[in-house]
């Protein structure tokens, strides 16, 4: 151990440990900005550029930055100081010295770290005036707003993106006061090769990257007459949501999210779990198509938009191998605007289907020109766990005093295979039971394939299914996807299914869903609560949802058949890097 | 084929000889700027897709370092040295006087691709302050009148 | 060529190519072939005044008069007096001439066949007029001692028989064979020696700590980013002597455990980087580079990475970074690059005149080393003289010799005859010290003692004309379009300072600005995270220390003393001396001048641009500037 002075206060600690550490170990609070510890996903911002933690360190000659800055033996620390304050108080105006101060209007109002900040040190003034960044904002894609303005160079978006995800799309460019994090040759987000996982706004401390704001379309299809609206919840939403309203992390809110919905106007409140259920009788059996054909194999999941974006950019020769399946929210428009416009005797193109997703990448999915038909796109809009958060809230609903109520039938069904699509594994776990009881041609067999749950980041299993030995391998993060990928590329592991999915946690830590305030317990916390609600579940196998059973039976024939293909799958192609 | 088919060939040339990959961006951007005479996105990209490297890094150390240029040069290259040495000894005004005469700011080429104005800190000259350099040649101990007479022996060449 | 296997192998080949030079260090032909030696400067600053091209005619004229054999031409380094250049030397009759041009050649080599002496090409002294031979006997010579430049200007640069003459590579021969690893980094702590391009760290200690340092793999990196405007002493020694960098390099590679060296070079010295290749090339044909050197089981190997244009690639983290191939922003410390350097290996960085001193202290011993300077900081420093002083150029002075001499008799005196107000140290980093400190003696501590750092050993001399506040603001521009953006203070802070100063220089600023100068100023030395941005400030806070009432007189009366911050100035026309030529009138650019022929003219000073053209025309210096 190692023994240092903070104010005053003497305090031992692990080697290694920062003066952030040690200072938090005695309960004092040290003001940081760019400082970013997800140490549960391996991502460590610990750049010590915003120079907001400024301490003082005896025997030195400037102040010390305490989120970087490892204790040595006999340090003595004072973190209050008036110099140390001065420094942190003057950075902090430099900061808002070259920030817009539309706070007001800003999307982070109220989640900005630099809002908070500045409230905390009680900055009144800005001393220093002068010139602003002026960089044109990026609305070009249909999930992300880039406004560099906004960016206070803390770099976790070019951390996450470049470290843990891999994806590379965000550089500093520029030097000096003209320093900007942007893309390759400040290209538009659409024309690269940015996956929309959202991770970069997830952990942006400011209002430099946020979502669009899909809020004022459903507004508007919510009070035209002659729209049917139709909404879906995916499995990840109703256990993030409750954080919103201040409930614990965790709780599950699904029953009074499905009357706020239909508070809030929708004409129809489904649930994506039963697609979730569609997609896994699809899955399940092309996997099997697969295994009984001689391949290609492994089969990867494609449930994640952001996912089947990063292979087509940066694996486009392992194309063939995705399942072919679009996803659950998809498949979900699919059926909608056919099967129950026809069972509703409402004219397609007069349905709206309204998703609410954890995710970002699932706007710009929606508008993938593949998952549109002639005159309509399978999905009209995707809305944020935090965009459903704020229309509640808009709407003035007393969100934790509403009523348990249940989805509307016929697409209200769910198993819960499908609820634990929302957290890494759940895909494939549900997909291997579904599997299973067709093979060995039993429903009562295995259900909870503990072996492949869990938060690492790539796991690795062998699951045994009718005699035969299936090898597994799930990845959540981007950056181990890739390693599966190259290890898959170059031949050197043979897996008979992958699952992935781009944002690490799976969609319980998706860029749409509440912050994490950079605790990921949360992420677990929020897993856990999918796994209880799969316990408590009646049927737990997709195959065995009766909605399905008669959705097959009425509409589409068989799983995998052609009118299942025409509907229900996709394709790929190739993207520039 | 793109314009720049022959020169990105031969930078492939260069980066077929190096035998390791890592670490050899700037190295391989001094050679495709030597080469192109510029770093056009074409070629900054394709060092990215030959480096393995993302492009936005490729794009970010251009950015970063002075010496690359994302935009093609004037035939001829002006450029005043701002060193203190050549600052104190009236320099910024000489910059001036370019700017004026050629109607371009510094670090701007005119439109009709001619001329390049640049500042450049300390060529080592000191002795000659204030120092421009003309497509490499020195011209030493420049006053603002003398920068007519070194425009006029440009102008041969332009 | 036969490599060199052992120490005695490398005095036999010094015994062989003594020749070479005995002409230049001991004024006889000795065992040399040639009788005359014509040294022509081949510094960059030389070579831009033709010095090429002087040199190329001597020997054409030599060739075409059968003196070829007799009378050998050499192309030099730098040998400092750029003020005089082209310069040109004679040998054995060791005669220094200046300012030599292409059309002195003929004469020039005439007299040095007849042992004459051309009087009208030797320096003169400013006071007497009195014309000098020998260099030595020239003021800017006579306070110099040399030991990092001790071959430049002496010693053919492209050619490593020449350094061999001299005792090259004998301290790595020494080294390898006769003392420990332990005993050299002792030795080199025991000189005292500090660096030489910044903060002026023990080099002793830097070593060792690298030699702590657990690695399969060592660095030794050779800083040559020498970034400072108006700083030209690592060009000069890369140029005029590349293989004492070299020698260094392996010396510490031995004692520290590393068998790579890096030379980090400005893309911006083509001269230099060309001398460098030559002298690794013919260092590793004679085995003095590479495997086995010395017979020793010791390798050593030196690359080249080009800088690409940026000032703080010379802080060593950020270097290492540019090495790597990314953007040169600096690193966190610690680690130091001692720990982990580059690619994360343990890496010892030191600066071109660091290494140039090495190769001496192990010849001549630490306590030899220490013996010149003062206590705490040993040995001899060069400066890059220049700005409004007589004698701009490269020299160098032991430790502790007061500024006073240094301006004066080494740089004989402000220009022109004009008033010294201040000098600036340091470049970017360092601080304006003022006439009142003149005898301050100057080392490390002493100039941070004043607000300015040693740096690499930029001096630039200010004269009365000069605006304090103009320069400030000179040296924040630098730094805000140097600074890599990584961190607030230095990216935003600094550009806040620059503002602060512009609002000054144009006649806006009030005295609470000066204390928001202060203040900022102090919060980016505190909060900054590298040296650049931690001493960007100084110059801001050196002026407005000794300076003070120069910036008050531009807040307080708008007035700039120095007549150089162009919106505070008001030309007006003095009715006494005006004779109504109309030349002013005519040649405005904005036509603000009015008035009758041969009566009296008046600006509008609502209109006038304040370009000075009226000012210069005048005949009859009418115009006065306030």
């Amino acid at each position: 151990m190692i023994n240092v002075t903070i104010n005053n206060i003497n305090v031992a600690v692990e080697p290694g440990s920062t003066i952030l550490d040690a200072a938090k170990q005695v309960g004092i609070h040290i003001p940081t900005l760019c400082h970013l510890d997800l140490h549960d996903i391996s991502m460590v911002n610990k750049v010590g550029t915003c120079r907001v933690c400024m301490v003082e360190v005896a025997g030195r000659r400037a102040l010390a930055p305490s989120c970087s800055t490892a204790v040595t033996e006999g340090m003595v620390i004072h973190t209050n100081t008036q110099r140390a304050v001065r420094a942190r108080r003057t950075v902090v105006e430099l900061l808002l010295s070259n920030h817009p101060s539309d706070c007001l209007i800003c999307a982070k109002n109220r989640t900005c770290d630099l809002q908070t900040l500045a409230a905390d040190l009680g900055v009144r003034e800005i001393r220093y005036q002068g010139v602003h960044s002026k960089h044109p904002k990026d609305t070009s894609s249909y999930s992300l707003v880039r406004d560099p303005n906004k960016c206070i160079l803390c770099r976790r978006c070019e951390t996450m993106c470049n470290d843990v995800q891999t994806v590379g799309v965000y550089s500093a460019v520029n030097r000096g006061f003209e320093t900007v994090i942007s893309t390759a040759f400040d290209n538009p987000l659409l024309d690269t090769s940015c996956t929309f996982c959202g991770q970069c706004a997830s952990v942006c401390p400011t209002g430099a990257l946020t979502f669009v704001n899909d809020i004022p379309n459903v507004w508007g299809v919510l009070n035209d007459p002659d729209k049917f609206v139709i909404v879906q919840t995916a499995p990840a939403v109703r256990v993030a949501l409750g954080e919103e309203f201040g409930l614990p992390v965790g709780t599950r809110v699904t029953g009074k999210m499905v009357s706020a919905l239909r508070r809030l106007g929708f004409d129809k409140v489904m649930d994506t779990d039963f697609a979730a259920d569609l997609t896994i009788m699809e899955e399940a059996s092309e996997l099997i198509h697969r295994l009984q054909n001689g391949g290609p194999l492994p089969i990867l999941t494609s449930c994640c938009p952001a996912w089947v974006k990063f292979i087509e950019h940066q694996f486009p020769e392992l194309l063939e191998i995705p399942s072919t399946c679009k996803s659950p929210h998809e498949m979900f428009g699919a059926v909608a605007k056919t099967y129950l416009a026809e069972k509703l005797g409402i004219d397609p193109k007069k349905i709206v289907v309204v998703s609410v997703m954890p995710c970002l990448a699932k706007k710009y999915e929606a508008n993938r020109s593949e998952l549109s038909e002639k005159e309509y796109q399978n999905v009209d809009y995707v809305i944020s766990t935090r965009e459903l958060a704020a229309m509640v809230r808009e709407a003035g609903l007393t969100f934790n005093e509403l009523p348990d109520e249940d989805f509307d039938s016929p697409f209200g069904e769910s198993t819960g295979a499908s609820v634990i699509f929302g957290t890494t594994g759940g895909v494939i776990e549900a997909a291997v039971r579904t599997a299973n009881a067709w093979l060995t041609k039993s429903d009562s067999g295995k259900v909870d394939f503990e072996e492949l749950r869990g938060m690492k980041g790539v796991r690795v299993a062998t699951v045994e299914v009718a005699g035969t030995k299936l090898n597994i391998a799930i990845a959540n993060g981007l950056g181990n996807a890739r390693k599966l990928l190259e290890d898959v590329r170059d031949k050197k592991a043979e897996y008979h299914a992958i699952e992935i999915m781009a944002c690490p946690g799976g969609c319980v830590g998706g860029g749409g869903q509440p912050t994490h305030h950079n605790d990921y317990s949360i992420i677990k916390r929020r897993a856990n609560a999918l796994f209880e609600e799969d316990r408590e579940k009646p049927i737990r196998m997709s195959h065995l949802n009766p909605d399905i059973q008669r959705l097959y039976d009425e509409f589409l024939d068989a799983p995998y058949s052609e009118k299942a293909h025409h509907l229900l799958h996709t394709t790929y192609s190739k993207r520039e890097l | 084929m793109s314009e720049f088919s022959p020169q990105i060939a031969e930078l492939d040339g260069f980066i077929d000889t190096l035998d390791s990959l890592e670490g050899k961006l700037i190295v391989v951007l001094h050679k495709a700027q030597n080469i192109v005479g510029w770093l056009p996105t074409e070629v900054q990209n394709h060092i990215a897709h030959r480096l393995r490297v993302p492009a936005s890094k490729v794009y970010g150390v251009v950015t970063f370092y002075s010496f690359f240029n994302t935009k093609p040069k004037g035939k001829n290259k002006i450029s005043v040295c701002l060193g203190t040495a050549c600052f104190v000894r009236g320099s910024g005004d000489i910059a001036d006087e370019f700017s004026k005469r050629l109607g371009i700011g510094v670090g701007e080429t005119s439109e009709d691709k001619l001329y390049s104005l640049d500042s450049i800190r300390c060529v080592g000259a000191c002795g000659l302050a204030p120092v421009v350099t003309v497509n490499g040649k020195v011209y030493g101990r420049v006053t603002v009148k003398d920068v007519d007479n070194i425009l006029k022996d440009v102008g041969g060449n332009a | 060529m036969s490599k060199i296997k052992s120490l005695d192998e490398l005095k036999n080949l010094q015994q062989s190519v003594q020749g070479a030079t005995e002409l230049r260090v001991k004024f006889e032909q000795g065992s040399g072939k040639y009788r005359k030696h014509i040294l022509v400067c081949g510094g960059t600053g030389c070579m831009s005044s033709e010095s090429n091209e002087i040199h190329a005619k001597i020997q054409e004229e030599l060739n075409s008069r059968g003196l070829g054999e007799q009378i050998q031409v050499i192309k030099t380094g730098c040998f400092g007096f750029c003020e005089q250049g082209p310069i040109v030397k004679v040998f054995p009759d060791d005669i220094f001439y200046v300012k030599v041009t292409l059309n002195d050649v003929n004469e020039l080599i005439e007299s040095v066949d007849k042992s004459e002496t051309i009087e009208r090409l030797l320096y003169h002294t400013p006071e007497t007029n009195e014309p000098v031979t020998r260099h030595d006997q020239i003021p800017f010579y006579k306070s110099q001692q040399r030991i990092a430049l001790r071959n430049c200007g002496i010693i053919n640069p492209e050619d490593i028989n020449d350094y061999i003459s001299l005792g090259g590579y004998q301290a790595l021969g020494k080294a390898l064979t006769e003392i420990s690893r332990e005993d050299v980094i002792k030795l080199i702590k025991d000189s005292g020696l500090r660096g030489r391009g910044g903060a002026g760290v023990s080099t002793g200690f830097k070593w060792e700590m690298a030699y702590r340092s657990d690695g399969d793999k060592k660095y030794v990196i050779c800083n040559a980013d020498e970034g400072d405007p108006g700083a030209f002493m690592d060009r000069s020694i890369l140029e005029g002597d590349p293989n004492s960098v070299l020698e260094a390099m392996a010396i510490c590679g031995y004692a520290i455990g590393s068998n790579e060296g890096v030379i980090y070079i400005r893309a911006e010295y083509p001269l230099a980087v060309e001398r460098l290749k030559i002298a690794i090339k013919q260092a590793e044909e004679k085995g003095l580079l590479g495997e086995g050197i010395f017979g020793t089981d010791f390798s050593f190997k030196v690359s080249l990475s080009l800088g690409a244009g940026a000032f703080v690639c010379g802080e060593e983290t950020a270097l290492m970074n540019s090495v790597q191939g990314l953007r040169g922003e600096p690193r966190m410390k610690p680690p130091f690059p001692a720990q982990a350097g580059l690619w994360n290996k343990p890496s010892n960085v030191n600066n071109v005149e660091t290494w140039a001193n090495i190769p001496q202290i192990i010849i001549n011993g630490a306590d030899w080393f220490k013996s010149i300077g003062t206590e705490k900081s040993a040995g001899t420093k060069v400066f890059a003289l220049a700005g409004q002083i007589n004698n701009v150029g490269l020299v160098e002075v032991p430790m502790g010799i007061p500024l006073r001499d240094i301006i004066y008799e080494v740089g004989g005196g402000v220009r022109g005859g004009k008033a010294f107000k201040a000098v600036q140290t340091g470049g970017p980093s360092g601080g304006c010290i003022p006439a009142s400190q003149l005898d301050l003696k100057i080392d490390y501590d002493s100039l941070q003692s004043v607000g300015s750092m040693m740096g690499s050993g930029g001096m630039i001399v200010m004269d009365e004309n000069d605006c304090m506040v103009n320069i400030a603001k000179y040296y924040l521009e630098f730094t805000v379009e140097e600074s890599c953006g990584k961190c607030t203070p230095c990216r935003v802070g600094n550009r806040r300072l620059l503002e602060i100063l512009e609002k000054i220089t144009k006649g806006n600023g009030t005295e609470q600005d000066l204390q928001e100068l202060k203040d900022l100023s102090e919060v980016i030395q505190d909060a900054s995270l590298c040296a650049l941005g931690q001493t960007a400030p100084n110059p801001v806070l050196s002026t407005l220390k000794y300076f003070y009432d120069e910036y008050l007189a531009h807040v307080r009366d708008k007035k700039c003393p120095s007549g150089k911050c162009v919106d505070l100035l008001k030309y007006i026309v003095d009715p006494e001396k005006c004779i109504g030529c109309s030349i002013c009138a005519k040649n405005c650019p904005v036509s603000c001048i009015s008035g009758e022929l041969k009566g009296k003219y008046t600006i509008d000073s609502e209109k006038c641009v304040k370009c000075g053209v009226c000012f210069g025309k005048c005949p009859k210096k009418a115009i006065v500037r306030q």
